[in-house]
């Protein structure tokens, strides 16, 4: 199958402004699944509220469009009564990281077998460029027209920390690295988040003077560097990608299973 | 297996009535007063395959249950007032992606944290109105466990027949109660099974076209249909569409499919109607007190009668105006400051002789409660 075979195109043309980066994380993410071979019918695809989350109205898979934050509450619902199901998540960092944050860390620390891609472009692009609380200091957004004094989240260092069994990171500039780590992040069992630069020219870039969409690409192409790249040292300011965790852990439904099974002996 | 007799609390004998019903998914959060529902079923579905979670929040619960159901399973969740409040986003999306579920609230005194450990009838308005925009609902309540575990299998029933959440809104006085429950046989009251569609495959099926008597099969996550569920208003594909014509075509499908069967769904009993001069009506444990005066006052030859509610939404207008219709006095038993009542005013054609008989200090009603109002509405003095 192409990648093609995956759309709903009869719902094209899609809603994402000129030059958004979501489009090249559903590329990303529709190769990703198409060099795994899998079949339309074993993926769900769950997303909440934002620009991120229109991705699953075009994806032929069975699509959840939820509410604002709780895509992976709806997606433990799916996952947890029908194992058997492939459930990816794709998710903005405002609807993964503010509002839906609780359900965000619990998802981690479960580790239930959940592909959680944050395709972080740094603001509310839905509802016109507010601040998320991936911002950071020194922001300019509709709602800090004084510049933004919110620190921000290393989304990272925090599924990491509430126990995501699988962490990494990419932009839309290195889609090829990204297409790999979403793939890797599928074949994992248990759960995983995908960290995506994703560039948003129409209200982060003209905020913040960053340029075209060609030009915020690039500037992700040179504010990143591979995981142990002897330029952060010189650089600790360079963000790095690749994959941060890689780790066996049970599995929240085959334990589940496991309960099940010592349940029904009395 | 032949009818067990247990001897439980009300909230035993509403997880009695969903396994009955073929419950196979739960997800919770503890509350007092209903934690009971949730620890009973933590042991109790994986004993029959099937399965429980305890999610992070009552939000996370609801989102959890209807992930769930769309993978075909028969689910609920259990909470008091606080965690209904949290519920209500998810419950209004049930509503508009017409998820069968089954929402059990056992109530306590209100507002916010209120009076956890004690009973009351505060949330009937939030089970209609909790959620945001024009919708209906479906909320079914009990008086005592018979009728709590018949009450739950009719909830879960009434969710697959008509694609939608239903309430059942218990009250802490019957669910921390202790009394006899009849389990009978399985296959002697009747189920409700998932309608699933006939249809191949491919674009042909759609989720949101109803059939000719109203249903709508679903399609199971995992199956070869593969559709769009969301909260927005939708086509019949599921897709999202602001079509005018979309728009008020849903709104209306959602609103008549339970409106209109109003007399359908009316589940209630009648105590000594025939004849009364006054109607007392009431629901919940409130009922039990009502009851129990009617009983008394029946001795001494007093023409009260009680017509006990079970179905509170959609409310049963026609029938409370036609069971009090001859009544020379109504009075509405709640442990409200009058939430059925102002139903029941706007249902009867005299609403200047409907009576309130109620507590809202977290004291059950008892029946000299009742009487006190009774000797009023009759000039007998205080």
């Amino acid at each position: 199958m192409s990648t093609h075979d995956y759309l709903r195109q009869r719902f094209f043309p899609h809603m994402w402004c000129p030059g958004c980066g979501h489009g090249t994380v559903l590329n990303s993410l529709l190769r990703a699944v198409e060099q795994l071979g899998m079949s339309k019918n074993e993926i769900v695809m769950a997303s909440g509220i934002g620009c991120s989350s229109r991705i699953s109205g075009y994806v032929d898979f069975h699509t959840l469009h939820t509410l604002h934050g709780r895509a992976l509450a709806f997606a433990t619902g799916v996952k947890l009564s029908k194992p058997e199901l492939n459930v990816i998540v794709p998710m903005g960092d405002g609807d993964a990281l503010a509002i839906g944050g609780n359900h965000f860390i619990h998802a981690c620390r479960r580790n239930i077998d959940i592909t959680a891609i944050v395709m972080n472009n740094r603001i509310y692009g839905m509802t016109g460029g507010q601040f998320s609380p991936m911002s950071g200091v020194g922001i300019n957004a509709t709602t800090a027209p004084f510049s933004n004094i919110d620190r921000e989240f290393d989304v990272v260092k925090m599924a990491t920390a509430a126990g995501a069994t699988f962490v990494a990171r990419s932009t839309t500039f290195h889609a090829q690295q990204a297409t790999d780590l979403i793939k890797q992040a599928i074949l994992h069992e248990g759960f995983s988040v995908v960290e995506i630069l994703s560039q948003c020219p129409t209200h982060f870039g003209r905020k913040n003077k960053l340029g075209a969409a060609a030009d915020m690409m690039q500037h992700y192409k040179d504010i990143t560097v591979p995981i142990g790249s002897s330029k952060k040292k010189d650089n600790p300011d360079l963000i790095e990608r690749g994959i941060f965790v890689q780790e066996e852990a049970p599995e929240y439904c085959r334990e589940y299973d496991k309960i099940i099974e010592q349940a029904m002996k009395g | 297996m032949s009818t067990q007799v247990k001897f439980v609390q009300g909230n035993e004998a509403c997880v009695e009535g969903a396994l009955y019903a073929g419950l196979d998914f739960f997800a919770g959060y503890p509350i007092t007063p209903s934690t009971e529902i949730a620890e009973l079923l933590s042991r109790r579905l994986p004993m029959a395959g099937g399965k429980f979670i305890q999610m992070e929040d009552e939000i996370a619960s609801m989102a959890a249950i209807i992930g769930a159901s769309l993978t075909g399973h028969k689910v609920m969740t259990a909470t008091s007032g606080p965690g209904f409040s949290l519920m209500q986003e998810a419950l209004g999306y049930a509503v508009m992606a017409e998820i069968p579920c089954v929402i059990t609230n056992v109530q306590r005194g209100g507002p916010s944290t209120g009076i956890p450990t004690h009973g009351s009838q505060g949330d009937v308005m939030q089970a209609r109105w909790g959620t945001h925009g024009d919708h209906a609902i479906i909320a079914l309540t009990a008086s005592n466990h018979q009728d709590v575990f018949a009450m739950t299998i009719e909830a879960f029933n009434m969710a697959e027949t008509y694609r939608t959440p239903v309430i059942l809104l218990f009250d802490e006085i019957v669910g921390h109660m202790r009394e006899k429950l009849e389990v009978p046989e399985p296959g002697e009251i009747p189920l409700v099974e998932r309608l699933r569609t006939s249809v191949k495959g491919g674009v042909n099926y759609h989720p949101y076209l109803p059939r000719e008597d109203g249903r709508l099969p679903m399609s199971d996550f995992g199956d070869v249909h593969r559709y769009n569920v969301t909260g927005l208003y939708h086509d019949m594909w599921g897709f999202p569409s602001s079509d005018p014509d979309v728009v008020h075509g849903l709104i209306r499908h959602l609103v008549d499919k339970i409106e209109n069967r109003t007399n359908l769904l009316a589940r209630y009993k009648e105590h000594h109607l025939e004849d009364a001069e006054i109607v007392m009506v009431s629901y919940g444990s409130a009922a039990r007190s009502a009851l129990h005066v009617v009983k008394n006052r029946r001795l001494r030859g007093e023409r009260l009668g009680l017509l006990e509610l079970q179905t509170l939404w959609p409310f049963p207008k026609d029938i409370v105006r036609e069971k009090c219709a001859n009544a020379e006095a109504v009075v509405v038993v709640e442990l409200n400051m009058g939430q059925v009542m102002q139903e029941v005013k706007k249902a009867v054609d005299f609403p200047e002789r409907v009576f309130l008989a109620n507590r809202i200090d977290g004291v059950f009603i008892t029946p000299m409660d009742i009487r006190k109002l009774l000797r009023l509405i009759q000039g007998k003095g205080v």
